[in-house]
């Protein structure tokens, strides 16, 4: 496992919550090979778990007959990963959350989840289907070579 | 595949001498945890003025879960009681931080640096 060739790894999960953590322990695995920083692979999980619940809550809407699917594209630099479900997409993306409009009721406690998406990887955006489903979020995290 | 919210309540004083009520998650903290976050909550006793909440046995922690730890933000910060949290993994103090929750709940190491600073 030592050259750095890509590879391609593909999951699809049921749309029922906790199914998450199977792409969340799949892209660990995935990142670990590629020399991944064990803080970076932390973000990654994290991302993707968000990328997975909206898939399987707003996406799919729950719906147990839907899958979501996961593809892991490992290439020399950078991981890159697909979460593709049947809804329609997102026309528009959430305000960041501000914690004081929380603490003061003027915000639903809720809706962190892509804020947090587009904090913890490199690169982050939402394709909606031109069919009006098979929407994904793709998501890039680089390999920091100084770091590394 | 969600393990479940477990929450278990201690009361202890700190080198202080302040009464200090600590709730102990274990599991996972997600959309389903509600009735183990905000439930364990609403049983404490109205006199209660400090929280620390203790995350070290916490397996997953996503973006709802963090949610009910805001509800209990608020609704504590209604009462006027102290939130204060311990035990979260090196990611997830990060992550509490860029949603802001240091703002209104201070975060500590471990349980001992939590009491001392009480």
């Amino acid at each position: 496992m030592s050259e750095k060739k890509s590879a391609t790894v593909e999951v699809r999960l049921p749309s029922r919550m906790g199914y998450e953590k199977v792409a969340m322990s799949t892209a660990s695995a995935v990142a670990k090979l590629m020399g991944f920083r064990e803080d970076r692979i932390e973000d990654l999980k994290t991302a993707i778990a968000e990328a997975c619940i909206n898939a399987i809550e707003h996406g799919n809407r729950l719906n147990e007959r839907l899958s979501v699917g996961v593809v892991l594209s490992a290439g020399s630099e950078a991981l890159e990963v697909k979460v593709i479900d049947d809804g329609k997409g997102i026309t528009q993306k959430p305000a960041k959350p501000d914690i004081d409009r929380k603490m003061h009721g003027e915000e639903d406690p809720r809706g962190m989840g892509m804020f947090l998406i587009q904090a913890l990887v490199d690169e982050a955006e939402w394709v909606a289907g031109s069919d009006g489903k098979s929407s994904y979020v793709r998501l890039v995290i680089r390999l920091d070579k100084d770091a590394e | 595949m969600q393990t479940e919210t477990k929450t278990h309540v201690d009361q202890l004083t700190s080198p202080a001498g302040h009464a200090v009520t600590v709730l102990r998650f274990e599991g996972d903290i997600a959309s389903t945890s509600k009735d183990a976050v905000l439930g364990a909550y609403h049983s404490l006793a109205k006199e209660t003025k400090i929280i620390l909440l203790d995350f070290t046995k916490v397996d997953y922690l996503n973006s709802s879960g963090i949610a009910l730890v805001i509800q209990l933000m608020i609704e504590a910060s209604n009462v006027q009681q102290k939130v204060y949290a311990f035990g979260l993994s090196a990611h997830f103090t990060k992550v509490f931080t860029m949603v802001g929750i240091t703002k209104y709940a201070g975060l500590f190491p471990g349980q001992d640096e939590a009491l001392a600073a009480l």
